[in-house]
């Protein structure tokens, strides 16, 4: 009962201030909460908006497989090889806390307007803390882990598979929960420029024609889908911490 | 047959009986001879009789460690040669078996999936594996707790973990770093009947490596005492116990002389440790 209370409590919080911050801008800037949920059951019916949603989901989940096997593998290889993880973690951290939105017209020029450019720029957002995540995870690893798989004959892959994997797999799913809301919002800063289709796009056509509810009713339902996935990879973490 | 003839067939008996062969053996860490280079170890004689219990007892940073690294094929020696049932030892040879200092069981396995572990990477089959793994989580006293994870279970419980999973490997040589270094002194003596228990069974020749003279003078058959770094045998020290022994022995008269003796060699080179830092 008690776990139910204290989200129920904070959601009705974020509506009433919502509502209050509705009328507080005058109405036109930010709609209200009922008016943004009937806004978003009409969308919800429309053609155009699932043609829209699907897009935007194709290029998020091809960003999440691709960022998070590449993520983990880089991982990995830096930080079983202590030279490449020393020189590669400050150009990953540094690369990490650049605005990476200023280098989209270079990723437009390399992919072009599809839908790979999309993924492209998602993969770069959500990548980097999963690389990092899963490196420092090697570094800090109790080195007898290591010396007991090298005493039992393992091979270096089987290693890396079944000693190395499972033992950093607490960190690397804390890291993939922060690369997948990553990757989302990298695709979705791809999508609102140089596109014709996706949510992103949606939002920014939204704006463009002043449809606020429209624009409010998609960042409901995106941040409804980022909840939802953070909760399902939080509740993996704990299954595997048990 | 000749007199010349029966001193062979001796000779390559006691080559036989020689399981275990270091000679010359030196460990230095960084470039030899530059001023950060760290002369950890040697040189070292030893052989270890096929089946004996060997313990090696020396003060704090005296190279122990190293010394069961280049037994174990995870350290190169600098120079020397160390064989292993008369192979030379390059990388980790097949038969023998480490038990670490530190917990090294896998917390996200049960306690049987540990001590299987390293027979299901070898490819051995399931109705083996099973047999070995029950044998051995009996042996160990961990019938109990065969579905249990090691984060369920006591230091002690997961030291013995890890020495079944090992002894599933059925290794000819059992290679001890402090195991039970972490334990209090009432487990670490049962730990020591239970480790004389799995020597008797498996028959494997056996290098302990403590700080505890007590632990090396009741269970080892020899005592090596090493130098403070770099750190060579000052002196090999026979128990001369019988197979059949346990820690009760504690209070034979001679467990006193031994430690006692042990003591008398390590307390000058543990005053040297505590000078040097």
């Amino acid at each position: 009962m008690k776990s139910v209370l204290g989200p129920a409590a904070v959601l009705a919080v974020l509506l009433l201030a919502w509502e209050v911050l509705h009328l507080a801008v005058a109405n036109t800037g930010l709609p209200s909460p009922l008016a943004t949920l009937m806004q978003l059951v009409v969308l919800l019916g429309e053609a155009e908006f699932w043609a829209h949603a699907s897009q935007t989901a194709q290029a998020f989940a091809a960003a999440v497989v691709l960022s998070t096997v590449g993520g983990i593998a880089l991982g990995i290889l830096l930080g079983m090889n202590r030279t490449a993880g020393t020189v590669s973690e400050p150009i990953l951290v540094n690369l990490y806390s650049l605005p990476k939105v200023t280098l989209y017209p270079v990723v437009l020029l390399i992919f072009g307007l599809g839908i790979s450019a999309r993924i492209a720029f998602g993969i770069m957002h959500g990548m980097i803390p999963l690389t990092l995540f899963t490196m420092n995870a090697i570094l800090q690893m109790k080195p007898v882990y290591r010396r007991s798989a090298a005493v039992m004959g393992l091979t270096p892959w089987q290693t890396s598979v079944s000693v190395v994997l499972p033992a950093i797999l607490p960190e690397v799913i804390t890291g993939a929960r922060l690369g997948v809301s990553l990757c989302l919002l990298g695709v979705l800063i791809g999508e609102m420029f140089a596109s014709r289709n996706g949510l992103g796009y949606m939002v920014m056509h939204a704006m463009e024609r002043g449809d606020m509810p429209t624009v409010l009713a998609v960042a409901l339902l995106l941040a409804i889908v980022a909840l939802l996935v953070n909760a399902a990879l939080l509740a993996l973490d704990r299954a595997w911490r048990h | 047959m000749t007199v010349a003839a029966l001193a062979e067939v001796a000779d390559v008996s006691a080559v036989e009986d020689r399981h275990v062969r270091l000679a010359g053996v030196t460990r230095v860490f960084g470039r030899p001879g530059t001023p950060k280079s760290v002369h950890a170890l040697g040189p070292i004689d030893l052989d270890l009789r096929r089946g004996e219990f060997f313990s090696v007892v020396g003060p704090s940073g005296c190279g122990k460690s190293t010394l069961l690294d280049v037994l174990a094929g995870l350290s190169k020696p600098t120079e020397g040669t160390a064989e292993f049932e008369g192979r030379p030892i390059d990388g980790v040879p097949a038969g023998v078996g480490v038990v670490f200092q530190e917990d090294a069981s896998f917390p996200w396995l049960t306690v049987a999936d540990n001590v299987a572990f390293g027979l299901r990477r070898a490819g051995v089959d399931a109705a083996e594996i099973a047999r070995r793994v029950d044998y051995a989580v009996g042996f160990m006293g961990l019938k109990a707790f065969a579905g249990a994870y090691p984060a369920q279970l006591s230091g002690g419980m997961r030291q013995r973990v890890c020495i079944a999973r090992t002894l599933v490997m059925q290794p000819r040589l059992i290679l001890l770093d402090e195991p039970f270094g972490a334990l209090d002194q009432q487990t670490r003596l049962l730990m020591g009947d239970e480790l004389l228990r799995l020597w008797r069974e498996t028959s494997a020749t056996v290098l302990l490596i403590t700080h505890a003279l007590d632990e090396a003078a009741m269970l080892s058959d020899r005592v090596g005492v090493m130098s403070a770094r770099p750190g060579v045998f000052i002196d090999v020290v026979e128990t001369g116990w019988e197979v059949e022994r346990d820690s009760r022995i504690v209070s034979h008269h001679r467990f006193g002389d031994i430690t006692g003796r042990l003591w008398e060699k390590l307390r000058t080179e543990s005053l040297k440790h505590l000078r040097d830092g």
